[in-house]
């Protein structure tokens, strides 16, 4: 049986893992390869990282950290940021990332989610979606949340843009649910689980993660196949050994760790 | 001569390959030369994308009839797996017919979501050097679409929805479902397998 995954997400900028609160404040993690090895130790199913700096200026992710990373992982990892053409995810899965994942500029130009899937197949192809419940009650997207002074509310429904992107091919999604992100109060639940019912792809839960009690909460009722979480393991709050423990103790599948 | 040759076949996982092998000390070139395919005592064909783009860079490579006709080992990742077969349903393509068997699109049903992305166990249906310290049970990492359901050369397979091939192998022939290059120790152990 196909096991849930446990995926440290990695916010890069200028070459260093950073984390911030809110997607605000960031602050300086440590270096890449060092942080990526501890993870993979501990029994990371998967990495994300995501460049933060690169998609609100407009250029595309260095690729010379992904290849360092290449070199020294043997579990898969996945890279997002400022990824706009196909070109430029070439660079970056030919680097060595297994996935490469777009979210502003496929907002910009939805064309782009078919062209990396055309080009690639959809299982190198997530799409990371940024979503808050406005007041209306409605969730939408949010686009270049890398930069809070560029972050834009747009029109488009949350759950209609997860529809429209899994058509184009989206090979997995990873929504990132701005209201509880950095808060440590738990995976927003009602939004995932309205984003399972319409996603037939995998889905990675991605904010709010502050205890081992939230993951067991996502996986059981919100059926996603991936949880993505940060600041909790970067602080040290809570180590993956533990958390894929207390997982089992609960009848969640997971990769036991060596 | 290089002792184990990658063959070029426009995959993206190519690199995560050859940096797999070097971690186990291989320098393995990235090539399309039929010279350094033909001497190398091992020949490894990544893949990552689908079948048919996969079978047109051999054929424009003119490296069709010189895989079929390797004598020494030769082992198919992924989609490099998949074309080893007869034949794959995507694209409708036909493939290098080096293991009995068709290529498939997974089917997806209510908790089975497709691709087939994650970790998953292995069972090991045969014995055989490749799989040498690799158990049922054990972790790899799989991320695709489709899949051989059955294979008279299946030596493991997996379960994801219904059983598919994982690791198939006749005689020389090789191929495995999963990514050893992304597969923790269990994928190092198989690539040490099959370079030793």
């Amino acid at each position: 049986m196909l096991s849930r995954r446990i995926i440290p997400c990695l916010d890069v900028r200028e070459g260093r893992v950073v984390k911030g609160v809110r997607f605000r404040d960031h602050v300086d993690m440590g270096d890449i390869e060092t942080l990526a090895s501890r993870y993979r130790d501990e029994g990371a199913d998967e990495l994300v990282f995501y460049d933060i700096s690169a998609s609100p200026e407009g250029r595309a992710v260095d690729v010379r950290w992904v290849e360092r990373v290449a070199r020294v992982l043997d579990i898969p990892f996945c890279v997002a940021g400022g990824i706009r053409d196909v070109e430029s995810a070439r660079r970056i899965l030919h680097a060595g990332a297994d996935k490469i994942s777009v979210n502003s500029p496929a907002l910009e130009r939805p064309a782009l989610i078919a062209e990396l899937a055309e080009a690639f197949g959809v299982q190198c192809v997530v799409v990371g979606i940024d979503s808050l419940r406005d007041d209306d009650r409605v969730w939408r997207v949010r686009q270049y949340t890398g930069s809070p002074d560029r972050t834009v509310a747009l029109p488009k429904p949350t759950l209609e843009w997860v529809v429209d992107v899994v058509a184009l091919g989206a090979g997995e999604i990873v929504l990132n649910c701005m209201g509880s992100d950095g808060v440590r109060t738990g995976y927003d639940i009602e939004q995932l689980t309205a984003v399972r019912a319409v996603c037939p792809v995998p889905l990675v839960a991605s904010g709010g993660a502050g205890a081992a009690g939230h993951f067991v909460d996502v996986f059981r009722d919100a059926d996603v196949d991936a949880a993505l979480a940060a600041s909790i393991f970067h602080s040290g709050a809570l180590a993956i050994p533990e958390l894929k423990r207390q997982l089992r103790a609960q009848n969640i599948e997971v990769r036991d760790v060596d | 001569m290089s002792r184990v040759v990658l063959i070029d076949s426009g995959g993206c996982n190519i690199g995560s390959v050859r940096y797999a092998l070097q971690r186990l000390g291989c320098e393995a070139p990235l090539t399309r030369d039929p010279e350094l395919i033909r001497a190398a005592e091992r020949v490894i064909l990544p893949g990552v994308g689908a079948a048919g783009p996969a079978m047109q860079t051999l054929r424009d490579a003119g490296l069709i009839e010189l895989v079929r006709a390797l004598s020494q080992p030769l082992l198919g990742v992924c989609v490099g797996m998949q074309i080893l077969f007869e034949h794959s349903e995507e694209g409708d393509v036909e493939c290098l017919g080096l293991l009995p068997g068709r290529v498939r699109k997974l089917p997806s049903s209510e908790g089975v979501r497709v691709p087939h992305m994650g970790w998953n166990r292995l069972r090991v249906e045969a014995a055989s050097t490749l799989l040498d310290g690799v158990d049922s049970g054990d972790w790899a990492y799989f991320v695709h679409s489709y899949g051989v359901q059955a294979s008279d050369a299946a030596i493991a397979s997996c379960e994801h929805g219904e059983s598919f091939v994982a690791v198939a192998q006749r005689g020389h022939i090789a191929g495995a479902q999963f990514h050893p290059e992304r597969s923790a120790a269990v994928g190092a152990r198989v690539l040490a397998n099959f370079i030793a």
